[in-house]
């Protein structure tokens, strides 16, 4: 890998613009996986560009995540592409991509990462309402990366994920876009894998010395955010009256499991007739037990959808943002993901090369299981 | 009046070739044990998804047995290993969100272990009767 330095010249979405252009005009890539801003200007989505023209609205540092881009590069590589597609993402994206990869709903060839800082994403409603009444949400974001004071816009918070998220820079990808330790007006600071670096025609520059204390520092806040919120959800949900009154609201949408990038079961038991039950079998379910909250098995659904997923949970918080009625869920799917990850010194997206734990087994282990 | 002695109930879920096989020996050789036990026959210990274990406690089960080949003789070769890490994961998730994990077991018991079978049950029943019954019966509001 090699450092290179990106002048922005007050403008660090056009100078993106230009370097991620070169990719498609060279023809490293033949399609580019990009954040666009909306037509209607309060909203950015991932939006796959064969034409160069379109890259224009690129908008690739707004705070705001409306789909996690995993599912999307599982959408487009899973049957297999022929041709090269590089797509922006940030790590909690970057490292979902990982774990479908090894769960083999996404593939690796042709895919070119290219990863960015994240600061930390709004609510796509706050996004939209900050944008709507004329604030400049990401620019204020980037006055704050040289020095690591990451603060929400007044009046607003960053996504829960987000404020306990301790893996904000790439983690993979062959081109790393860095913001922070500088100020990305003048100077964006890109990690650069050698053979690309020659076929974009970078010049080798200095890493910023600053960014290695910027970025502990912000880890360091995150890691306590994260730790207090992890202690609160377990001092709540200690026995069974303290799970119900965690999961009180929920209203059994699925939107949790629908917008989770490891979620990928085309279909989920929950969505299957197996739920369907005999009308008769409601009435002797509460015969034997006097009621029956409806619909059935709400508590199931969590318990379940944590067996099935929470090794690979990434902390994306897709999950949280989805939920019309708020619960908690990135902070439970994290909290008990932590230890559950644990157990096989599992840490989701780390590695290409470590078999996910529902995936593999060793012959010797656990066991003391019983 | 003495009061009714709390009988546990236990659902099974016993592999075909050989917990399965192992209860139908301690049946054969007439061997007794507690009858508290609702067995529900699988292929292979590694065919259990974790929502039945669940189901079964949020239902009221007492006790949820697991029983499987011993490691290395599985009939599918490596189907008990994958149960082994689903029930670990099982456990950890019981024990955080404030379940008793204890009332899950996994045993590995052969076609030939019919004896060990009973003792499993004998044992498991006793434990649970220590435990008394799961707090989570006759639960609708779940």
């Amino acid at each position: 890998m090699m450092h290179s330095i990106l002048k922005t010249d007050g403008n660090p979405s056009e100078a993106i613009h230009s370097l991620l252009r070169r990719l498609l005009d060279a023809g490293i890539v033949d399609s580019l996986l990009v954040p666009l801003r909306v037509a209607a200007g309060d909203n950015t989505v991932q939006t796959l560009v064969r034409d160069p023209r379109h890259l224009a609205a690129m908008d690739p540092l707004a705070p705001v995540m409306p789909v996690t881009t995993a599912r999307l590069v599982s959408n487009i590589t899973m049957t297999g592409i022929k041709e090269r597609v590089g797509v922006v993402m940030r790590d909690c994206e970057i490292r979902a991509v990982v774990e479908l990869v090894k769960l083999q709903q996404a593939k690796a060839d042709n895919l070119l990462i290219i990863g960015v800082d994240c600061p930390g994403t709004y609510e796509v409603r706050d996004y939209a309402d900050m944008l709507r009444h004329g604030v400049d949400a990401k620019g204020e974001l980037l006055s704050q990366v040289a020095g690591g004071d990451i603060q929400p816009h007044a009046g607003k918070t960053f996504r829960t994920a987000c404020q306990m998220c301790e893996k904000f820079t790439p983690s993979h990808g062959d081109l790393r876009i860095h913001i922070f330790g500088d100020d990305p007006r003048e100077r964006i600071h890109l990690e650069v894998a050698d053979v690309l670096a020659e076929k974009l025609g970078l010049e080798p520059g200095q890493p910023v010395e600053a960014r290695e204390g910027v970025v502990g520092d912000i880890t360091r806040r995150r890691t306590e955010t994260r730790d207090r919120l992890f202690a609160a959800f377990r001092e709540r949900v200690r026995d069974m009256s303290g799970l119900q009154a965690y999961l009180s609201t929920c209203i059994r949408c699925h939107n949790c499991m629908v917008n989770c990038p490891i979620c990928y079961c085309k279909e989920c038991i929950f969505r299957t007739p197996i739920f369907d039950h005999e009308s008769e079998k409601y009435q002797q379910w509460a015969a034997r037990k006097g009621a029956v909250r409806l619909p059935t098995d709400t508590l199931l659904f969590h318990i379940t959808r944590l067996n099935h997923m929470v090794t690979s949970c990434v902390g994306c918080g897709m999950c949280d943002s989805a939920c019309p009625s708020q619960l908690p869920i990135a902070t439970m799917f994290r909290a008990v993901g932590q230890e559950v990850q644990a157990l096989f010194d599992y840490v989701p997206g780390r590695s290409l090369d470590e078999a996910p734990p529902v995936a593999t087994f060793r012959e010797d282990e656990l066991e003391g299981i019983q | 009046m003495a009061e009714t002695e709390f009988e546990p109930r236990i659902i099974a879920f016993l592999c075909n070739w050989c917990t399965y096989t192992g209860a139908d020996l301690a049946g054969t050789s007439r061997i007794q044990y507690p009858p508290n036990i609702r067995v529900i026959r699988l292929m292979c210990s590694g065919a259990l998804d974790p929502v039945y274990v669940s189901k079964a406690l949020l239902e009221g089960a007492d006790g949820v047995l697991i029983g499987g080949c011993h490691p290395g003789d599985c009939h599918y070769q490596t189907g008990n290993y994958k149960a082994r890490r689903r029930v670990a994961i099982l456990k950890s998730i019981l024990k955080q969100l404030g379940f008793d994990e204890d009332r899950v077991w996994l045993r590995w018991i052969s076609a030939s272990e019919g004896r060990l079978f009973a003792d499993t049950v004998t044992e498991m029943v006793a434990a649970l009767k220590a435990k008394g019954p799961n707090p989570l019966k006759g639960a609708w509001d779940i």
